[in-house]
C-alpha cells in the first residue's frame, strides 16, 4: 500500500503490445511474434492534491501510461496502486480525453452524458437528485443547466471539453487523469479550461496526472514533471528545477525546441534527428543516436534511473559520470 | 536598362521599391446558404514581399485556410470570392480561368498543408513525384529532373537523398514526409509559398527543424511565405510580420516584434495573455470568455464586442476601421476616436 500522502504509486509498470502479423501470415511467411514495448519499467508517484505531468514526443508512451493507470489496459508487468482517500475509501479515478469530439456520444443529450457516471456508480438516489447534481456540475464547469437538453454537436470544442470535465466530475473522482485535455483547443479556449482545472483543484482538492506535449502548458499546471523517451522515464524533477536546470540531454533538447514568445531564438540551429521506431529501438541508451554526449558505454549499456538529490531522478551515464 | 529607370522613378515618386510578391485587396469569401449568404472572410487586405514571412494567426474558423485556398484558386464551391482582388507579382490572379490557375499553382505558388499524406501519392516513389512535378513546370530532361529531385531532398535535409529518392512516402517518418512535401512545393522555385499549419501534426523538435528550414529557404531563395498557424510562439520565432484574423477579418497586422511586445487590439492582447508563459509563473492565465462567433452569427459593430472588456456603445453599432498605430495597424475604436 502506498504511503499516506501518496495518491498514486506506479512501480515497474510495463506494457507490451503484440504487433505480430496475423497467425496465418506468420506461419506462411515464417515470421516470429513481434512486440512493441510502449511502456518499459517505469516508476513514479503522484502526491495527494498535486499535479504530476508526463511529457515527451509523440509515441513515447504517455497515453499508454494514462490508460494503464485508469485500468483501460492491463499491465504486462508492474503495479498501479492508489492511496486511500481521507475517509479511508479507495480513491476514485476518472479520465479526460484529448478529443472532445469523439469522446462524447453524439446521440445523447448533454444531461444524460453528464449523468452517466452518477447513474453507473449509484451516487444519487432518484431522478430529481440526479438532475439537481447535473445542473450543479454544468454550473461548476461554466455552462448553464439549460445546456443539458442540447446535443454535443451544438457546442464548440471548448464547451465540449467542459462537458467532458463535467461528466468526469460526476463520478466524484479524487483523481483525474487528463490526456492532452487542451491539445485540440484554441489558446484562448485552452486558457479557460486550464483556469477551470486549477479552480477545481483548489475547490475540490483534486489530484491530477496530466499529459501534454506542450511544455508551456505543463509548466503552468504541474508541480513535478516526468520526461519520457521511448517508453521510459529519463528525467523526473520538480517543475522549476527541471526548467531552470535540465539535466538529461533529451530534456535539454526538448526545452531548446520550444518556440519562445518572450525570447525568440530566431537564429537557432534546430536540433537534428527524430524519435527512432519503438519496434526496434536503439541499443543501450535509446537516446544515443540523437545525443551529443553519447559514447561507447551509451551504445552498450542502458542507464538506470538514479536519484541525484533534491527529489530529482535522471537516467544518463554522462550525468552519473559527471561529464553532463 | 529599363529596370533601373523604373526603380529610379519609383524611388523618386516615393513608391516602395519592390513590388510585393502577393497582394490581397479587400478579399471577401462567401458561401451561399438556404436563406442568404455568409461571409467566411470579409475585407481582408495584406501583402507579402520577397524574402518575407507573413504569419497568419487566429482561432479555429477565423478564415486562415480560406484565405490561403482563395489565393491558390482552390476554394471548394459553393464557396467563392465575392469581392476584392489578388495579385501575384503585379498580375491579377483571382479571376483567371482554372486552366491558367493550374499552371500557376506549383510553378509560381507552392503549397504545404497540415497533413503531408494529402500531398503525396502513396503508390509512387517520392522521386517519381518530384520528377513529375519538376518536368511539369520546368523544361528539363528526365535525368536532369532526377538530379534536381535529389538536390531538393538534400536541401530540405533528408539524409542519403540518393537512396531515399527511390522510397515510398510510407517509408518516411512524419517529419521527413513533411520535408518531402516542402521539396515538392519548392520543385519549380515558386515565388510564393503558402504553408497552412505545416507542423501542427509534428513533434516540437521536428517542428523546430521544419520552421528553421522554411526560414532558411525564404532567406536564401527570396521566396515570399504565407505561414498559417495558430501558434504565436512559432510566429514569434519564424515570421517577419503577422496578421491576426478574427471572425474573417484582419483585426491587427504589423511587425512580429511590435505585436508580440505591445499588442494593440484587445483580442490580440488577450490572445498573448492566454498563452502560458515560459518565464515567471502566473497563478491564472488571462482569459477571454466566450468563443469566436460563427460566420452566420457575427454581431453588428465590432465582431469582438461580446467578448471585449473595453467595449463601449459605439462598438455595438459601428465596425472599427483598420488604422495605423505606432508600427502596427489595428481595427479598434480605442484607437480611432473612442468607444463612446
Ligand atoms: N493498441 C496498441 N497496439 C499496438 N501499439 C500501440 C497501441 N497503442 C499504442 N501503441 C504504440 O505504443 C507507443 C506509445 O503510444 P502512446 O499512444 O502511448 O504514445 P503517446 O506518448 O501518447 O503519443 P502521442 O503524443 O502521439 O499521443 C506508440 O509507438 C504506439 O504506436
Ligand atoms: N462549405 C462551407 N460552407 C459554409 N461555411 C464554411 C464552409 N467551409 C468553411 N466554412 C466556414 O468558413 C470559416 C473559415 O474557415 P477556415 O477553414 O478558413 O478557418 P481556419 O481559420 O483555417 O480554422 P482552423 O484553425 O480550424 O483551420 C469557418 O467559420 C467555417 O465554418
Ligand atoms: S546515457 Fe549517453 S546517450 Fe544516453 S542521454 Fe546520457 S550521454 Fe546521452
Ligand atoms: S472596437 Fe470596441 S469591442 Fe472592438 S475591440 Fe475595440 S474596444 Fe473592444
Ligand atoms: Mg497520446
Ligand atoms: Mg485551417
Amino acid at each position: 500500500m502506498a504511503s499516506l500522502d501518496v495518491a498514486l504509486s506506479v512501480k515497474g509498470l510495463t506494457k507490451k503490445f503484440d504487433i505480430s502479423a496475423p497467425f496465418l501470415n506468420r506461419i506462411v511467411e515464417r515470421k516470429p511474434k513481434r512486440y512493441l514495448c510502449a511502456v518499459d519499467d517505469i516508476s513514479f508517484e503522484v502526491p495527494k492534491g498535486g499535479c504530476v505531468s508526463l511529457v515527451g514526443e509523440s509515441g513515447c508512451g504517455k497515453s499508454t501510461v494514462a490508460r494503464l493507470v485508469v485500468g483501460l489496459y492491463a499491465p504486462t508487468g508492474g503495479a498501479v496502486e492508489f492511496g486511500d482517500h481521507r475517509d479511508g475509501n479507495a480513491l476514485s479515478v476518472q479520465m479526460i480525453f484529448q478529443d472532445p469530439y469523439s469522446s462524447l456520444n453524439p446521440r445523447w443529450r448533454v444531461r444524460d452524458i453528464v449523468a452517466e457516471p452518477i447513474r453507473e456508480l449509484n451516487l444519487r438516489e432518484g431522478e430529481a437528485a440526479i438532475n439537481a447534481r447535473v445542473d450543479e456540475l454544468l454550473r461548476v464547469v461554466g455552462l448553464s443547466p439549460k445546456d443539458g437538453t442540447k446535443f454535443p454537436h451544438e457546442f464548440s470544442g471548448g464547451q465540449r471539453q467542459r462537458i467532458s470535465i463535467a461528466r468526469a466530475l460526476g463520478g466524484e473522482p479524487t483523481f483525474l487523469v487528463c490526456d492532452e485535455p487542451t491539445s485540440a483547443l484554441d489558446v484562448s479556449v485552452q486558457a479557460q479550461i486550464l483556469n477551470l482545472m486549477r479552480d477545481l483543484q483548489d475547490k475540490l482538492g483534486l489530484t491530477y496526472l496530466f499529459i501534454s506535449h506542450d511544455l508551456s502548458v505543463v509548466r503552468h499546471m504541474s508541480d513535478r514533471i516526468a520526461v519520457m523517451y521511448l517508453g521510459r522515464i529519463v528525467e523526473d524533477a520538480p517543475t522549476e528545477a527541471l526548467f531552470d536546470e535540465p539535466l538529461h540531454p533529451y530534456t535539454r533538447l526538448l526545452l531548446d525546441t520550444i518556440p519562445n514568445l518572450e525570447a525568440p531564438k530566431r537564429a537557432r540551429d534546430a536540433a537534428a534527428g527524430e524519435v527512432p521506431s519503438p519496434i526496434d529501438p536503439p541499443s543501450g541508451c535509446t537516446f544515443h543516436p540523437r545525443c551529443p554526449l553519447a559514447n561507447a558505454r551509451c551504445k552498450a549499456e542502458r542507464p538506470a534511473i538514479l536519484s541525484v538529490g533534491d527529489g530529482r531522478r535522471v537516467a544518463c551515464h554522462a550525468v552519473e559520470e559527471g561529464r553532463g | 536598362m529599363l529596370m533601373q529607370v523604373d526603380r529610379q522613378s519609383a524611388v523618386w515618386s516615393g513608391m516602395p521599391v519592390a513590388e510585393p510578391v502577393l497582394e490581397v485587396r479587400g478579399l471577401r469569401i462567401s458561401f451561399p446558404t438556404r436563406h442568404d449568404t455568409v461571409n467566411a472572410v470579409s475585407d481582408v487586405s495584406f501583402s507579402i514581399r520577397k524574402g518575407e514571412i507573413l504569419g497568419v494567426v487566429g482561432e479555429s474558423g477565423a478564415g486562415k485556410s480560406m484565405t490561403g485556398l482563395a489565393t491558390l484558386g482552390l476554394l471548394e464551391p459553393p464557396g467563392h470570392i465575392s469581392a476584392g482582388q489578388i495579385f501575384l507579382g503585379g498580375q491579377r490572379i483571382d479571376n483567371l480561368p482554372d486552366r491558367q490557375m493550374e499552371k500557376i499553382r506549383g510553378r509560381r505558388i507552392g503549397a504545404i498543408f497540415q497533413d503531408p499524406l494529402t500531398s503525396l501519392h502513396p503508390l509512387f516513389t517520392v522521386g517519381a513525384q518530384l520528377v513529375e512535378t519538376i518536368r511539369l513546370h520546368l523544361r528539363l530532361t528526365r535525368a536532369q529532373a532526377k538530379r534536381r529531385a535529389v538536390d531538393l531532398l538534400k536541401e530540405v535535409g533528408i539524409p542519403a537523398p540518393e537512396d531515399r529518392v527511390n522510397d515510398y512516402p510510407h517509408q518516411f517518418s512524419g517529419g521527413m514526409r513533411q520535408r518531402v512535401v516542402i521539396a515538392l512545393a519548392l520543385a519549380a522555385e515558386p515565388e510564393l509559398i503558402i504553408a497552412d499549419e505545416p507542423t501542427t501534426a509534428l513533434d516540437v523538435s521536428v517542428q523546430a527543424q521544419i520552421m528553421a528550414l522554411l526560414r532558411r529557404l525564404c532567406d536564401d531563395r527570396g521566396a515570399a511565405v504565407m505561414l498559417v498557424t495558430h501558434d504565436m510562439g512559432v510566429i514569434a520565432e519564424t515570421a517577419d510580420r503577422v496578421a491576426v484574423l478574427y471572425a474573417g477579418r484582419v483585426i491587427e497586422i504589423g511587425s512580429v516584434e511590435e505585436i508580440t511586445r505591445a499588442p494593440k487590439h484587445p483580442y490580440t492582447s488577450g490572445l498573448m495573455g492566454s498563452i502560458p508563459p515560459l518565464q515567471g509563473r502566473v497563478p491564472r492565465l488571462m482569459q477571454i470568455d466566450g468563443a469566436m462567433p460563427r460566420p452566420d452569427a457575427i454581431p453588428a459593430g465590432c465582431p469582438f464586442n461580446p467578448r471585449c472588456a473595453k467595449a463601449g456603445p459605439r462598438c455595438l453599432s459601428d465596425l472599427p476601421p483598420l488604422v495605423e498605430i505606432a508600427g502596427t495597424r489595428a481595427a479598434c475604436w480605442l484607437y480611432s476616436g473612442g468607444v463612446n
